[in-house]
């Protein structure tokens, strides 16, 4: 990926961003090490600690800012639930909101200078969409036993066109996990290489004012990035949750 | 590519095409995914989400208890405003009760005047009438006297000889009456 640009030495490397190294010492990556994607993981944790527990420590009846937009989370995704998922899905509002926090403030964190991205790892996002499938799969069995395959046998559908649309369903429900988890990582990905990319161009003097007005508007676009791909990776664990809850479209 | 992922297998160091295909670093972030999870769900699960909920129940709770209160308030305001109204309209018709009976002991009183001063009046009236009567009756027997006086006086002045006193009173008495 890297290229060189013969004459002034442009140098790219807009993927080395993404590396996993260890934090203390430079032995291989085991399971355990201590990397910078620890260090980032642990600083979601916190900054979610922050805003969730220690902004609504003083339990205020009219709230301080923090406090009001922890609030504002804690409704907006409560609100997403219920209308999504219906009113037995809220059972699940803990761990969706797990979900939200942890991949809103990966994204946002991540798009600090100097930072690492957790969640532009399909190691990452991998492992949340299967849990989400996984979960959601188990649950609808558990749920409706074998009556769950109603998700898949369209009863409103012609007869004729049944075993087709059953197809169909099963295999758009199984290619769930693989959009789900790429369509995060890969947005995550893809805005901080083309920064980075444009970081680049800007030791260029003759074209760097456009390649910081270039990084300043995508900069912003990946804020909006952020936030939507983390509202959309939510919304997504809704609609399969509905699903496993009501089968029966 | 192909030299990169070559590059990748040869040394560690050195980048590979994509840092997300590099299988060797996933049981890491997946080892600490997993922690980092566990640990966000405790948090939120156990202390920020009940807490939340509690401070918005709490919250609702405390604007529903206004609301009420400012109902109760209310209704206690228009409350006052009848028992005032009623007030008022009762001393109204306490005046009015007031002005009418001092109405009517003035006009019992000014009756009880007025009769006593018919009363007066009449007894005047009928001494006066009693006078004016007498006064007539007088006035009429001078005239009679007069008449005869004055019949006689003619009578002697034009017929001597024919003067007859009875005579003249009964013809003067005669004529009166007519």
């Amino acid at each position: 990926m890297a290229k060189e640009e013969a004459g002034n030495g442009l140098v790219f490397h807009p993927m080395d961003q993404f590396e996993i190294k260890t934090l203390f010492g430079d032995g291989p990556v085991h399971w355990y090490s201590f990397t910078n994607a620890t260090l980032w993981m642990g600083l979601t944790v916190l900054a979610v600690f922050a805003l969730l527990v220690l902004g609504t420590s003083r339990r205020a009846m009219v709230p301080n800012r923090v406090q009001s937009i922890g609030e504002l989370a804690y409704g907006f995704i409560y609100r997403m639930i219920e209308d999504v998922a219906g009113k037995d899905g809220v059972k699940y509002f803990p761990h969706i909101m797990t979900l939200f926090m942890f991949i809103v403030f990966s994204n946002f964190l991540g798009l600090l200078p100097m930072a690492f991205t957790t969640t532009s790892h399909i190691a990452v996002t991998g492992v949340l969409a299967m849990g989400v499938f996984l979960s959601v799969t188990i649950l609808g069995f558990v749920k409706h036993g074998f009556s769950f395959f109603g998700l898949f046998w369209i009863s409103s559908a012609p007869l004729i066109l049944r075993p087709i649309l059953a197809l169909i369903e099963i295999i758009s429900y199984f290619v769930r996990p693989l959009s789900h988890s790429i369509r995060l990582a890969g947005n995550m990905m893809a805005g901080h290489a083309v920064i980075k990319v444009f970081a680049a161009f800007a030791a260029v003097l003759a074209i760097s004012p456009f390649a910081i007005i270039a990084i300043t508007a995508i900069y912003a676009l990946e804020v909006l990035v952020a936030f939507i791909q983390a509202y959309v990776f939510a919304i997504l664990t809704c609609v399969y949750l509905k699903d496993a809850l009501h089968p029966n479209h | 590519m192909a030299d990169k992922v070559e590059g990748a297998a040869q040394a560690a160091e050195s980048a590979p095409g994509m840092p997300q295909l590099d299988f060797s670093t996933f049981p890491n972030q997946i080892f600490w995914l997993v922690v980092t999870l566990i640990v966000l769900y405790l948090v939120l699960s156990r202390v920020a989400l009940p807490r939340i909920a509690t401070v918005l129940s709490e919250r609702h709770g405390a604007i529903q208890r206004d609301l009420d209160k400012a109902e109760e308030m209310k209704r206690s305001a228009i409350e006052a405003e009848n028992t005032y109204n009623k007030a008022l309209a009762d001393a109204r018709a306490k005046a009015n009760d007031i002005v009418n009976e001092a109405k009517a002991e003035i006009q019992k009183d000014l009756d009880k005047a007025i009769a006593k001063a018919d009363l007066e009046i009449a007894a005047k009236a009928a001494e006066s009438e009693k006078a004016i009567s007498a006064i007539k009756d007088s006035a009429v027997q001078s005239v009679e006297e007069v008449a005869n006086i004055t019949a006689n006086n003619i009578v002697d002045a034009i017929l001597p000889e024919a003067a007859d006193t009875k005579k003249i009173k009964v013809a003067v008495a005669t004529r009166l009456k007519g």
